[in-house]
């Protein structure tokens, strides 16, 4: 596997959906521990990456780069630099954790774990491509997994959920389409001549065409990916499909959903936007911390106001998300480190979260925060667990969270000194929500309607203390990590900023 | 010792704590004792560790002496954090006071909390307390201060909010840490600011910077408010002193470790070790909140009946004693209040958990007379009184009095006199209300007969501490204000100058990789001149004013503070004697007629419904709105596209129907009536055909002649 290790972490899982598709659907055991089995290697094979890749050249590794599609010059272009390193790596970890936290999941067994692994695939090719037509085939992918498990495994609503987040992503994927061709039509394969979808070219701007080299087309065109990836992140007024997808959702996608669906916006803007259009980059990034700003107030104030610990915690995600916006804004080292260190840190922080939010709904069949009260007693290991996620939210020192914090206002605060003083109210905000919520649900006297609910199990404890390890230990040293990445983002802030 | 032992001694008793906590928290449970002798033990070696520290620094007598050693936490090639250690005398005696009332506090908690289901989860997180409260006294970046600060907030959540199940522990440790929020979001405001313009966060470097002009003006105003407002959070300063009453809502050794004699102080020790960076004008913020933080809470003490809530509002206004002396410029008076009053407010604390444990109620209300039942919490918190009361002789006295001093050589000096008003006047409180409490709780007759004759003595772990704590409130002065006894040897004013020469700054003030061109263009040290507030801008006037007529000032001012203050304790006790022990006059009768005076220090001011009334209630509201926006705007235009599009389908069906369909078909039937016409000229005969060719021919050739 050493030689193509990127495809074999992407369509691994696909051999294991495949292989599940021949089980028999009553052999629910089988059918899980081989979809834990295929999920299980890309995991194995992110160490190995984790382990291997080399922290000190920003240019892409593990490629493999083959013709694809001759007539259209579409290419099998698959490689990651430290970018793209921490999201593999969250994305691995992430679905196998949650295939484990599927166990439970009785209904169509068989095609939920089959979705589940394509959904993988798509996530982690995704992350890989670097041949856009590519990126753009694993980015629709995703959808259409994504769009069952809501639709048929969801809540209540599920269906109106499934469609409205189906139809809001596909909106973005169309401006990303157009954005797409014209950026096929306008760069020039500096060794053939022809058309092309390479990223790398269309990162050289040599290879622009005179009409892309235009400042109204590169506007234009910043403007139609910002939007797409708008949708994906979601950046207000685009958010509103992300609390009811979460709140459909069942635990395991919510998890996905929030802790790498997400990411997959900003990955867009920085793996795309900031390098092929870099000028545009910095004229639109004011407004980007603007909406940064945005969406970690008001999606910390909508936190504030909801009864539902699901879509609060949704909500959250829509501040914890701004962070990142803020720091990209600011095109400084801190900032964009920081910004990326905070993705891969949402990641792991929400999904505890969800899970745990998962938890207390297997048992109590509701998530109304006001229903409950006196959990502490009652189940006190959970209750440790789950105070502990909340205050990684709020970014508690020692903590992963308050590190990508930290380092997304120092990088913004030279730069947009106003914003950044607004946005940093966002951390009373948000320690207000959620140690409210802390008080209702767990704090206060014994709930005696709850008095035989169990405390949290075995299995719930596996998915949520490796990432919990994880949160605490990036709190303290986060280098591991900054590691990966910084050589790469460094050498992005060369081209975007100069 | 060398300097390398130093820094790992301190690393040591940094890490004892954190080790008792990682072992109560996950094994406490299994061993015996729940493992509380972890907690003690380790605790009591730390105790020991830190006197070894103490003892070296006597021995090499130098405040200026200091030991540091850093690595980098994070190294982003244009970003770079470090951690480090700072040892120095301060840092000393810090440790001292830190690991001494950890310690007494920890053996104090196997008697008190004996028997509680969650005692391990207590000794855990008293563990995790002392660890966090180390580092912050143990960092030497302002980064990691406020790693640690942050920290102390979590524990004394945990804390105060131990007995959870209570709706009020509840409530008060979700206020205490929003409440340290605010303060913390101008506080990292602050250091973000001097990250920014600077470049580094460590404090001698910072100090240098501020000597070379790096950052002044405006800036350095703004950041020194910012810094500060860290520290009325943490140090309850009005207006955000409103968590620590609720917070003794915790079990009351907490509050006697937490809550009076060290975390508080954080904020007072942080504003003391970076004093250089405090321009003129943050300096007379910190002035004012100080002394009205000092008078106010002393006025609300007077009225409180619950045992524990006076020694607060008296923590309270202990605390606005020593910001108003760092304000004042004096902040080695202030670490040392800070050092006296760690002994005798744990003291006095520890006395009211015994009284507490006894009585099993915090109303003096129900007390009376237990003074013979329990002897040596009874001496033990009159020494603790009379400490804090200021009387002669005992360590709050020098303390105190060397605050007032500085208050009025301020005063003298600038014309500022309100703030030494404040503070002489909350002087006369201070005995007063102590004394009060003495009186109704261990003099005169059991208010509560019952609860009187089950009140015994507590067992020896909890009177060693109140023992030990009663001698060092005693000794600990060393019978000499800070600037003659022991404590000269510790702390002095930071001679900038020579730190500034140190880092080579003295005339630069290029940081390149900043981007505030518009201050860095504002002109160095443009404003200390105008306000003639020297005491405030560096130690560096406090080295000249060993020599000059400021020296005479300050030497009337105390003297003259002295036998003010004296004068105040002779008045606050008297009056406190003859209302509460002889009984001359009767306080409800006082209380009958000033009661709109009553009700207000009753009320503490309103300070809590005010804000129950504006910024809750408006962050509420607008939380509302928000939700109420998203899902009725927002949403409500993401749905009504959907809807539009639907709709649009739908309209745009029926069109398919009957426009294009029906085109489509009208087409189609005319084709077919057609073919029926047509179909009736094809008969099949020769002549027919014959005739309509000639026909055409002749209608074609009449056409073409037309035409």
């Amino acid at each position: 596997m050493g030689e193509h290790i990127l495809s074999w972490m992407t369509f691994f899982p696909v051999i294991g959906a495949a292989v599940i598709a021949f089980i028999p659907s009553e052999r629910k055991e089988i059918i899980k521990t081989v979809a834990a089995a295929a999920a299980a290697v890309p995991l194995i094979l992110a160490v190995q990456l984790f382990v291997n890749f080399d922290r000190g050249t920003a240019a892409f590794q593990f490629v493999e780069h083959y013709t694809w599609i001759k007539s259209f010059n579409i290419e099998y272009y698959m490689g990651i630099d430290g970018l793209s390193v921490p999201m593999v790596l969250l994305t691995a970890l992430l679905s196998f954790l949650c295939i484990i936290a599927s166990w439970n999941i009785s209904k169509a067994t068989k095609g939920y774990f089959a979705l589940f692994l394509i959904l993988e695939a798509a996530m982690i090719g995704v992350f890989c491509a670097l041949d856009f037509f590519l990126f753009y085939l694993f980015w629709e992918l995703m959808l259409l997994p994504m769009y069952f498990l809501i639709g048929i495994w969801g809540g209540p609503r599920r269906e109106y959920a499934a469609i409205k987040f189906f139809l809001y992503t596909l909106a973005g994927s169309v401006l990303m389409l157009l954005a797409m061709i014209a950026f096929y039509l306008n760069v020039q394969d500096p060794n053939t001549g022809g058309h092309t979808f390479n990223m790398l070219f269309m990162m050289d701007q040599a290879n622009h065409s005179a009409w892309l080299k235009a400042t109204d087309i590169r506007h234009l065109l910043w403007l139609g990916l910002f939007i797409g990836f708008a949708i994906k992140v979601p950046i207000f007024p685009f958010h509103t499909w992300l609390p009811d997808a979460h709140v459909e959702a069942p635990t395991a996608v919510s998890v996905i959903l929030a802790g790498v669906l997400l990411k997959m916006g900003t990955y867009g803007l920085l793996r795309i936007s900031y390098p092929i259009l870099p000028d545009a980059a910095v004229w639109f990034s004011f407004t980007l911390a603007i909406f940064g700003a945005i969406n970690i107030l008001y999606g910390a104030y909508c936190a504030m106001a909801q009864t539902d610990m699901k879509k609060l915690v949704a909500y959250s995600s829509i501040s914890h998300m701004g962070y990142v916006l803020l720091g990209m804004s600011a095109m400084t080292s801190a900032g964009i480190n920081g910004a990326v260190l905070q993705m891969f840190n949402h990641g792991t922080i929400t999904a505890m979260m969800f899970l745990c939010v998962g938890v207390i709904y297997d048992r109590a069949h509701h998530r109304e925060i006001n229903g409950f009260g006196g959990l502490g007693l009652q189940m006190p290991l959970y209750t440790s667990v789950f105070s502990f996620a909340l205050f990684a939210a709020i970014g508690l020192p020692g903590l992963s969270g308050f590190v990508s914090e930290a380092m997304i206002f120092i990088g913004v605060f030279p730069v947009y000194r106003t914003v950044a003083i607004i946005s940093a109210l966002g951390i009373i905000i948000g320690a207000a929500y959620v140690l409210w919520m802390l008080q209702r649900v767990f704090l206060g006297p014994k709930n005696e309607k709850y008095d035989d609910l169990p405390d949290i199990s075995g299995r719930e404890m596996f998915t949520l203390v490796p990432i919990g390890i994880l949160v605490l230990l990036l709190g303290i040293y986060p280098m591991p990590v900054l590691d990966l990445m910084k050589v790469s983002l460094n050498n992005l802030i060369k081209v975007v900023a100069g | 010792m060398s300097d390398n032992a130093i820094l790992t001694t301190a690393l040591v008793i940094l890490g004892l704590p954190l080790l008792s906590y990682v072992l109560t928290f996950f094994f406490g449970r299994m061993l015996p004792r729940k493992g509380d002798f972890i907690g003690v033990s380790f605790m009591g070696a730390a105790w020991i560790l830190a006197i070894r520290i103490f003892i070296c620094f006597w021995k090499i007598g130098d405040p200026a002496y200091r030991v540091e050693a850093s690595f980098t936490w994070v190294d982003l090639g244009s970003l770079h954090l470090d951690a480090g250690m700072l040892v120095d005398g301060m840092t000393s005696v810090m440790l001292m006071v830190v690991t001494t009332v950890s310690f007494l506090v920890h053996l104090y908690s196997t008697g008190y909390m004996h028997g509680d289901r969650r005692y391990e989860r207590f000794f855990a997180f008293l563990g995790f307390f002392t660890f966090s409260m180390l580092g912050i006294v143990l960092s030497n970046n302002l980064f990691f201060l406020y790693v640690f600060w942050e920290l102390v907030g979590l524990s004394s959540y945990l804390l105060i909010g131990f007995f959870f199940h209570k709706h009020s522990a509840a409530n008060a440790n979700k206020k205490a840490f929003l409440t340290n929020r605010v303060g913390d979001y101008g506080f990292w405001l602050g250091i973000l600011t001097f990250f920014t313009v600077c470049g580094t966060l460590n404090y001698f470097e910072l100090f240098a910077h501020v000597h070379a002009g790096t950052i002044s003006g405006h800036l350095l105003a703004w950041a020194g408010v910012g810094l500060f407002m860290g520290c009325v959070g943490k140090s309850a300063q009005i207006p955000l002193h409103i968590w620590l009453p609720d917070a003794m809502e915790g079990p009351t050794p907490v509050s006697a470790l937490i809550h009076a004699a060290t975390m508080v102080a954080a904020g007072v020790y942080m504003v003391a070790r970076l004093s250089p960076l405090f321009g003129a004008t943050a300096m007379l913020v910190i002035l004012y909140v100080g002394a009205i933080t000092a008078f106010v809470a002393a006025t609300i003490a007077l009225v409180k009946t619950d045992f524990k809530r006076v020694l607060a509002f008296s923590t309270l206004s202990q605390l606005g004693y020593m910001v108003m002396s760092l304000g004042a410029g004096d902040s080695v008076n202030a670490m040392f209040h800070l050092t006296t009053h760690a002994m005798f407010k744990g003291l006095l604390f520890l006395t009211a958990g015994s009284v507490i444990h006894a009585v099993h109620s915090q109303e003096i209300t129900d007390m009376g007379g237990l003074r013979k039942k329990m002897p040596i919490t009874f001496w033990t918190f009159m020494i603790g009184t009379l400490a804090l009361s200021g009387v002669p002789g005992f360590s709050g006295f020098f303390s105190k009095d060397g605050i007032l001093g500085s208050a009025l050589a301020f005063g003298m000096t600038d014309g500022h006199y309100i703030p030494f008003i404040l503070g002489i006047a909350a002087a006369l409180l201070t005995p007063f209300y102590m004394f009060r409490l003495t009186f109704r709780a261990f003099f005169g007759k059991p208010a509560d007969q019952e609860r009187f004759d089950h009140a015994h003595e507590s067992p020896w772990t909890m009177t060693v501490p109140l023992i030990v704590l009663a001698i060092l409130s005693i000794f600990v002065s060393g019978f000499k204000t800070a600037d003659k006894g022991w404590f000269s040897k510790f702390a002095v004013p930071y001679d900038v100058p020579a730190i500034a020469a140190e880092f080579h700054l003295e005339a630069s003030g290029g940081h390149e990789d900043v981007a505030l061109a518009d201050e860095h263009a504002a002109p160095a040290h443009e404003e200390p001149a105008g306000e003639g507030h020297e005491t405030a801008v560096s130690g560096a006037e406090h080295a000249e004013a060993g020599h000059g007529g400021h020296h005479d000032v300050r030497h009337t001012a105390h003297i003259r503070a002295m036998f003010m203050s004296i004068l105040m304790v002779i008045l606050g006790i008297g009056g406190a004697w003859w209302v509460y022990f002889m009984h001359k006059v009767d306080p409800s009768r006082i209380q009958a007629r000033m009661s709109g005076l009553y009700t207000v220090l009753q009320g503490q001011y309103f300070f809590d419904e005010f804000y129950a009334a504006t910024v809750y209630r408006a962050t509420l509201w607008w939380a509302a709105v928000c939700a109420a926006f998203d899902r009725y705007v927002i949403d409500g235009i993401v749905n009504g596209t959907g809807y539009l599009t639907r709709m649009m389908s739908w309209a745009s069906g029926l069109f398919d129907h009957y426009v294009v369909d029906g085109a489509v078909n009208g087409v189609a039937v005319a084709l077919q009536g057609a073919g029926e016409g047509f179909r009736r000229l094809q008969t099949g005969r020769v002549q027919t055909y014959l005739v309509y060719t000639s026909a055409s021919v002749l209608v074609l050739i009449v056409v073409y002649k037309v035409l």
